[in-house]
């Protein structure tokens, strides 16, 4: 792009700047145009245009949150949000990276913690603060009806805030846009958290596989396979019972004498 | 960006033998599975590991005449970014018991366990905490812990078969016994797995697996974990201090060979700085950003083979370095999800793989290197491969996700893959009702360095965790043991060096000495190069911006 391109820093509503590249549409980084190809997420297009990402940039596939991105379209007041790795560039928008975001987050003893809202205040008393505006939600690249999650672990209704919440990516354009100062994302995983230990019944079949490995029975088993040559290995190998793609829970195999 | 009309018709062929298929699943009749003869020949016709110039010999270090791959060999030999001669190691700038080199579920894990043993903990991370390619595994995470069903027995069968019997055996020991305990740990900490109204945990079978042991989280399991084991450390900020963007590029010894921390560097002030510890966790992490053979890759921006390097350097061997995992089904549309992994639970969940012609070709529980090397065959030999549009010569086959909810009820593709379902659906495209175009991608680093059953290696106080060792997985790993290896060995090596330390006296005179061995093992090989490593980043910035950019003070990437 020419360097006098580049001083364009005002927003049109047409496409400007014949390119050479034909597919070739403008966007502003941080109030900076550059020209970059249509079909690029926002991340492809920093890079296009000579950036090195160091912050902003993650997983590169739309899970860890590190691109957080709102941008605002000509002609409209209204602002977008997005995960740069995720959202396709268009025709003159206005974007920054929201690369962190200094939210509150509470130190705490999962441990000692009563599932209820009481808990949920006492780390994050913020929550009562809560107008009810649905900014976050409206601000979620995710999707989530954060507002919802919120209104639930005020109620107590923890277990519903943490599955509703499940999909949070943690990015953080919620505590952004709150007016009320909530960091919802935080609230968010201590109420999974919670669930995950205080509200959901403890997986019993793992406690006792635990002690049948804890109590010794698989460890002469094991040590033989240990030292079994390789003929022998693909032979238990091959012969080895599969159970069957639709078989039900309950399922056993014929042969029992490992187990 | 929808189907394209194109890609639509030919949809059509997919949903002509879709309901022959489903019957057929119905009634428990599988695709043949290839035989253990058979893998063999189609690995060495079809695998990218196998093609010639894939793999070259290593000039220096401790593994001095094996072959790794031709990126991996290009970060071996190449000089530090640290000058033994004019590093300062008397300024010393954080002081610890044990340093934890990789803020991603290995490190994490490792810093949990090392601080409950009572050690002071710092986590030096190359991004954010948490950005790993832990959080972005989607699958699950194996353990036998269904008692009437399976065991730790057959769950060492099945790893070994999946590495081709040449795994450490010790090691797959080691990671199968304790899978139970990670589990329980996991729940303990608060990770909300599948479960039934009883707490039972949800399994499913991954490929290559006799039992269905693969715990979940929706298809977001490793972000689950990761999140968790984060926000836990988070809680304990008194003991676990955090240091972002500044990854490791060399370790530090002392006079007596033990292993003393490390030069870490910030990336944001570009200054070098010296951390010194009791012990160091190894936990980087793989190398998939290296894009061997110029592959696409699910991995994360950070993966740049770091911890292998810095390893590598110091005196530690590799193993199963020559074997990279390609997983089977990486998008390949539309161009925007290009590389995106499509988690191998689709598979589980019965999806066939489909040629143009809507004709199954494979397996689709065949072990990933398997599926992989049947999905080039049936590009690149057979030709029934569909053409990706907009791309020449590039070609993709179908993975028949709408089968699943023929075969499990309508809503589970969007309940049990919640992610990917949404990811598509911003794209136009409703993955329970079509097929998604797929092709193999650049996945895991089967390999790695030494490291015993404890994470300690012929160094002392230095231990290994997670993709960054080789040796459990073979050299082909199976879905599910990646999130199990890196709790497993992450709370090994944590446990370890808090030990470790409590035996440590104290710590001796700091040095690079390795390093300038290192380099002067180069000379005398005839290395001569400008290469610099670890890579820390890859540059994916634009060539016609770059002749422009005169300076090189850019991180990590060379000019």
């Amino acid at each position: 792009m020419s360097p006098v391109a580049q001083q364009f820093t005002e927003q049109n509503d047409t496409l400007n700047e014949a390119s050479v590249r034909t597919d070739l549409i403008p966007i502003f980084i941080m109030g900076k145009k550059y020209d970059v190809p249509s079909t690029l997420t926002i991340q492809k297009a920093f890079e296009y245009a000579g950036y090195q990402l160091i912050r902003g940039c993650g997983c590169r596939g739309g899970i860890c949150g590190a691109c957080a991105t709102v941008y605002r379209l000509p002609g409209s007041a209204k602002i977008s949000v997005g995960l740069a790795c995720q959202t396709v560039v268009q025709p003159n928008m206005y974007l920054t990276m929201i690369p962190f975001f200094p939210a509150n987050r509470a130190v705490y003893n999962l441990d000692e913690l009563e599932p209820d809202a009481q808990t949920i205040l006492k780390y994050y008393p913020e929550l009562a603060k809560c107008m009810g505006c649905n900014t976050c939600t409206k601000s979620c690249p995710m999707e989530i009806p954060v507002m919802e999650y919120i209104s639930a672990a005020l109620r107590g209704d923890i277990e519903q805030a943490a599955e509703i919440s499940m999909s949070c990516v943690m990015c953080g354009i919620c505590a952004a846009r709150c007016p009320a100062e909530l960091g919802q994302y935080n609230i968010g995983i201590m109420c999974r958290r919670i669930t995950g230990k205080h509200i959901k019944p403890k997986a019993k079949h793992v406690g006792e596989m635990i002690e049948r490995v804890n109590s010794g029975r698989y460890e002469e088993p094991l040590n033989k396979l240990v030292k079994s040559d390789i003929e022998t290995l693909r032979k238990l190998y091959v012969e080895r019972q599969m159970e069957p793609h639709t078989a039900p829970e309950e399922w056993t195999p014929d042969k029992k004498d490992y187990l | 960006m929808a189907y394209t009309a194109d890609l639509l018709e030919l949809i059509k062929k997919v949903e002509k033998t879709r309901p022959i298929r489903v019957a057929r699943k119905k009634a428990g009749e599988e695709f043949r599975a290839l035989t253990l003869d058979e893998r063999k020949v189609r690995l060495e016709k079809y695998h990218p590991d196998y093609r010639a110039g894939a793999l070259r010999e290593l000039k220096i270090g401790p593994s001095k005449g094996y072959s790794v791959s031709q990126e991996i060999a290009d970060q071996f030999e190449a000089r530090s970014r640290i000058d033994p001669d004019k590093i300062d190691l008397n300024e010393v700038h954080y002081e610890t018991d044990v340093l934890v080199i990789g803020g991603g579920g290995a490190g994490t894990a490792a810093a949990l366990v090392a601080e409950q043993a009572g050690a002071k903990v710092i986590i030096a991370t190359k991004l954010r905490h948490g950005d790993a390619n832990t959080m972005m595994a989607e699958g699950g995470i194996q353990a036998a812990t269904k008692s009437w069903k399976d065991s730790p027995y057959y769950h060492y069968l099945d790893v070994m078969g999946g590495g081709h019997f040449e795994n450490d055996p010790l090691l797959v020991k080691t990671m199968v016994t304790e899978a139970p305990k990670t589990i329980g740990w996991l729940e303990s900490l608060g990770c909300m797995f599948n479960k039934w109204p009883d707490g039972k945990m949800f399994t499913l079978h991954g490929a290559g697996t006799c039992r269905k042991r693969m715990h979940y989280a929706g298809d977001m399991t490793g972000a689950e974990i990761m999140r968790t084991l984060r926000d836990e450390a988070r809680n304990r900020i008194k003991n676990i201090g955090v240091l972002e963007f500044s990854p490791a590029v060399e370790l530090l010894l002392d006079e007596k060979g033990f292993c003393s921390g490390a030069v870490l560097y910030n990336l944001e002030t570009e200054e070098y700085f010296l951390v010194k510890s009791k012990a160091v966790v190894m936990a980087t992490g793989g190398s998939g950003r290296l894009h061997m053979r110029n592959f696409m890759t699910t991995n994360h921006y950070g993966a740049t083979g770091d911890g292998l390097v810095m390893g590598y350097r110091m005196g530690i061997g590799v193993r199963f370095l020559h074997a990279t995992q390609y997983h089977p089904t990486g998008a390949v549309f539309p161009e925007q999800a290009e590389g995106l992994l499509i988690t191998e639970k689709v598979r589980g969940a019965g999806a066939n793989l489909v040629n143009i012609d809507g004709e199954q070709f494979v397996f689709e529980r065949e072990p990933r290197d398997i599926e992989s090397a049947s999905i080039i065959r049936e590009c690149e030999k057979v030709g029934k491969g569909v053409p990706v549009p907009g791309q020449k010569d590039k070609y993709g086959v179908w993975l028949d996700s709408p089968m699943i909810d023929l075969l499990e009820g309508t809503g589970t593709v969007e309940r049990e893959f919640p992610a990917k379902f949404i990811l598509f659906k911003r794209y136009g495209i409703d993955i329970s009702k079509l097929p998604m175009l797929i092709y193999p991608t650049l996945h895991y680093q089967n390999g790695g360095l030494e490291y015993q059953s404890d994470g300690s290696t012929n160094i002392p106080g230095f231990f290994v965790a997670g993709e960054v060792g080789g040796g459990v997985h073979g050299a082909n790993r199976l879905m599910g043991n990646s999130l199990l290896d890196i709790t497993v060995f992450g709370r090994l090596a944590g446990e370890s060096a808090g030990k470790f330390v409590n035996q440590r006296s104290d710590i001796g005179k700091l040095s690079v000495e390795h390093v300038r061995q290192y380099h002067k093992e180069m000379e005398s090989a005839g290395i001569v190069t400008e290469r610099v490593s670890p890579m820390v980043l890859p540059d994916y910035a634009n060539p016609e911006v770059k002749k422009r950019q005169w300076t090189t003070t850019y991180v990590g990437s060379l000019r």
